[in-house]
């Protein structure tokens, strides 16, 4: 409870409830239209859209590589393909996932989009750096194709030297590709860091941050810090290659356990640049589906910070085997082990979350719901590959394989998917059909255990990763493993063709479909071009479900609003509220 | 659950393989427990608090003390435990007994190679005595490989220009495949060796007669056995088929066009050449990839397989 003395240093304002309009005429989607206008564009959401149009293309061409993999693995010798080409499509199937897709797909996409709607921002702190930031994005990729249409890469989305220091393809302008991406990354994070600091609508305190927002709070943290440690290591790989500097290459005197401390340093946090922001999203569609208040917001707050700092304390862990020393070794593992407990502690507050609730099984949920049982599948093998003896056996296994699939795709993608299916009614104004979605989600549930349950046990077996060739013991997994990929890839297609179908045909959706309490859905559906027509007043935490819904779509009163300094909101809301 | 581990996990032919299959075993059970757990609260809360109408009112749980140290702290321990044990398994892979024997590898791209303390060199046939602690010193050619032998649950990486080790006592006599799991380029998957783990006595017998065997051959027949013992045809096939590197029916004799345009008479001093120094000259269309066999092979053998590639006419 907030003193007298303190109540008095407060202004006072004014605030009135605004309904949202439903089906409105003007939104953001048709108030400047043409090719132009979308490409030079500072709107946040639709900068946030070209964003999902891209990765949604780079989806879609990892997708097919892999499709390819798993097709040449169906028999133990050469299918289709040669070893070099194989090689290629890994190689590509993996950086494009990782540094086009997973990277960018919740902070650039959904986090763009929805950032400023979550704090009833006009738009980020910074909306031509955010444009950039697209462009740089565009730049790399373009970097990309070159280095593919110029030879190819066949070192593995790792990139390790020696061996990408001597092998043909166009190795550099693939690294000078990810070392431009880098940049739009850390802008990104700087972007949205300033905005989640500065441009708080009125009584949004940091006890009243959606964990969405918190989510992407420590995910700009882990991009400011982390890349530029990436675009150093790809530059000095860079001078190695051109300027024949022995950093790296034990030929020139360099050392090569060196490069893949510098790897692994990005790399690691990296993976929480990608899961982190996923965790933001299943807070929110856990709480809005179950209508109930988030259990322990400040567990799941605090524990996406903590994930952030330690993640920074574990690289090593991909290295037990790579010669550094035992010590480094018993340290890295431990460290390991502490980054784990936040992880299940927010498992355990999303369950509890659901006790209780009013719980809606809408496609979003579903997908929540299939986050949190592959994603946990993946913690635990985590666990497996954490213990320094077992970590031995099991490295550079398909077993490895099998627990990174089940955490970025089981976990970042469903989480994704969740996203996109919860706020798609904002993001386009359209529903999309419940049925073909639930079907798409089962397929994708079936067709992804198939794929990658067998994996841990060829992992376990012995069965290396990166192999174009294999002993015939491992053929049945394989196979099973294939037949799953391929249902997956028919579920991706039959989802392309939903969103496709709400896209052109849909229902038109009601500015709150989900009778969410959270902050974007007191908008219009779509947004209106500046997100509010009023500058929106919190007074209630944005998972209070006990709360009526007119206590969530304040604002201030006065039209003249929105340009005043500090306007901290009384508590006393029966004074100021004209429901 | 014992019967789950026996079938994700090769067998055990080593004296650390039980001590790591334990843990594996204690963990994956844990875990399959912990997720039926949650898998059941999900599917349970879903169905038993499945929303019954739009103005459902759902109670206000923030937090719960109690609730919540113990599954930070319940989870701590488990993961205490799995680092210790971990950890104490790891030592045991990493304090080779003093008595230890030792084999040089050398790993080239894309062969293993056994340096024994006779001098004799083998070719992706690893040979240890069984119930003797081994020690493998370890060093690349060219780019990291990573030497592992799933049944014995040992891998190390190889790194050009260091030293690393790794050690195994094996426990049963007979035979265990051998991957390079470090990405090394196109043959990386056909990297494999087998180690074969004899009796003491009949590896002191091998050993002794390994290199012997050869003097009672003719050349062509010992050329023939060498090209297959040092994994010539993981790159070079005999039957007109292009592999990583140029077949080699009807090699010997015919006109090889170099990558700078030079046009070559492959004669016994090219074969010879391209043996020991093979990244001078290179075939127009291939990388220069191939390993060296200087100190693996020596004179009288080169000879024998020059004599051998002649007759792949």
């Amino acid at each position: 409870m907030a003193t007298n003395e303190e109540i008095k240093n407060r202004k006072r304002i004014q605030v009135r409830r605004f309904v949202p309009e439903e089906f409105p005429e003007k939104h953001y989607l048709n108030e400047e239209k043409g090719l132009w206008a979308w490409l030079t564009t500072v709107d946040h959401k639709k900068i946030g859209l070209m964003y999902l149009a891209s990765i949604a293309f780079f989806f879609f061409i990892a997708g097919v590589l892999a499709l390819l993999l798993r097709t040449e693995l169906l028999t133990p010798a050469r299918s289709f393909m040669d070893a070099d080409v194989y090689n290629q499509v890994f190689t590509l199937h993996g950086a494009i996932m990782i540094f086009f897709f997973l990277v960018p797909s919740v902070p650039a996409v959904l986090g763009n989009f929805v950032l400023p709607l979550q704090l009833g921002a006009k738009d980020v702190a910074f909306p031509r750096l955010n444009l950039a930031s697209f462009y740089i994005y565009v730049i790399g990729a373009l970097f990309t194709f070159y280095a593919i249409a110029s030879g190819g890469v066949d070192t593995g989305w790792t990139f390790y030297t020696p061996y990408s220091a001597t092998t043909g393809g166009n190795v550099m302008a693939m690294t000078f590709g990810i070392f431009i991406l880098g940049f739009s990354s850390i802008l990104t994070g700087i972007n949205f860091m300033v905005t989640i600091h500065k441009m708080r609508s009125p009584g949004i305190t940091w006890s009243k941050l959606p964990l969405n927002l918190w989510g992407l709070y420590a995910t700009s943290i882990i991009q400011i810090l982390a890349t530029p440690v990436l675009a150093i290591t790809l530059l000095l790989l860079t001078m190695e290659r051109l300027l024949g500097i022995g950093i790296f290459d034990p030929a020139m005197g360099g050392d090569p356990v060196l490069y893949q401390h510098f790897f692994w340093f990005y790399s690691h946090p990296a993976v929480y640049i990608m899961i982190v922001p996923g965790f933001g999203i299943i807070s929110e569609v856990i709480s809005s589906f179950s209508r109930k208040t988030i259990f322990g917001y400040w567990a799941i707050a605090l524990s996406s910070l903590a994930i952030a700092f330690i993640g920074f304390l574990v690289w090593g862990h991909h290295m037990f085997t790579a010669g550094q020393s035992s010590l480094a070794n018993m340290v890295f593992s431990f460290l390991t082990f502490l980054v784990g407990i936040p992880t299940g502690i927010k498992i355990f507050n999303w369950l509890a979350t659901m006790y209780k609730g009013s719980i809606d099984m809408k496609t979003p949920m579903i997908y929540a719901m299939v986050f949190l049982f592959l994603f946990t599948i993946g913690g635990f093998t985590g666990i497996m590959l954490g213990a320094l003896s077992v970590d031995i056996h099991l490295h550079d296994t398909y077993y490895v394989v099998a627990h990174f699939h089940y955490v970025m795709m089981g976990g970042m993608v469903m989480a994704f998917l969740a996203g996109l299916h919860y706020w798609w009614p904002k993001m386009f104004g359209k529903m999309y059909s419940e049925f073909w979605a639930r079907i798409s989600a089962a397929l994708l549930f079936v067709g992804f255990n198939m794929t990658f349950l067998p994996q841990f046990v060829m992992g376990s077996q012995g069965m290396p990763r990166r192999y174009f060739n294999y002993i015939d013991q491992f053929q049945p997994f394989h196979q099973f493993s294939t037949l799953g990929a391929y249902i997956m890839g028919v579920a991706f297609v039959l989802m392309f063709g939903y969103l496709l179908h709400s896209l052109l045909k849909g229902e038109r959706a009601k500015a709150n479909p989900w009778g969410s309490r959270a902050l974007e859905w007191q908008t219009t559906s779509p947004a209106p071009l500046h997100n509010f027509e009023h500058t929106p007043v919190i007074v209630n935490g944005p998972y209070d479900y006990h709360k009526p819904m007119s206590e969530f779509q304040l604002g201030i009163a006065n039209s003249h609003n929105g340009h005043h300094h500090h306007e901290e909101v009384s508590a006393k809301r029966t004074e100021t509220e004209q429901a | 659950m014992n019967r789950l581990s026996e079938f994700m996990l090769p067998p055990q032919k080593s004296t650390v393989a039980e001590g790591t299959d334990a843990l594996f075993h204690f963990i994956t059970t844990t875990s399959i427990i912990l997720l039926i757990g949650i898998t059941i609260a999900i599917i349970y809360f879903s169905w038993k608090y499945r929303r019954r109408s739009e103005n459902d009112v759902t109670p206000v749980i923030t937090h719960n003390s109690a609730l919540e140290i113990s599954w930070s702290v319940i989870p701590l321990i488990l993961v205490m435990i799995v680092f210790g044990w971990g950890l104490r398994g790891y030592v045991n892979l990493t304090t080779v007994p003093d008595d230890a024997y030792e084999v040089r590898v050398v790993g080239k791209s894309w062969l293993w190679e056994f340096h024994y303390e006779n001098g004799y060199v083998s070719v992706n046939e690893l040979h240890v005595p069984v119930n003797r602690p081994v020690r493998l010193v370890m060093s690349s050619d060219d780019v990291l490989h990573s030497f592992y032998i799933p049944d014995f649950r040992v891998k190390m990486d190889v790194l050009p220009n260091r030293y690393t080790s790794l050690w195994f006592e094996a426990t049963e006599t007979g035979e265990s495949v051998i991957f390079c799991t470090e990405y090394c380029g196109t043959a990386h998957s056909n990297m494999l060796a087998t180690a074969y783990v004899h009796e003491q006595e009949d590896f002191e017998t091998w050993l002794l007669t390994a290199g012997a065997a050869d003097l009672d051959m003719d050349p062509i027949e010992l050329g023939a056995e060498l090209v297959s013992r040092n994994a010539c045809q993981t790159c070079h096939s005999s039957d007109g088929s292009r592999l990583q590197g140029p077949t080699f029916l009807g090699l010997f004799g015919s006109e090889r066009v170099m990558d700078n345009g030079e046009r070559i008479i492959a004669d016994e001093n090219y074969i010879r050449e391209s043996i020991l120094d093979p990244n001078v000259k290179i075939v127009e269309g291939y990388l220069p990839v191939m390993p060296s066999y200087t100190g693996t092979l020596n004179d009288r053998q080169i000879d024998a397989i020059i004599a051998y590639l002649r007759t792949l006419q």
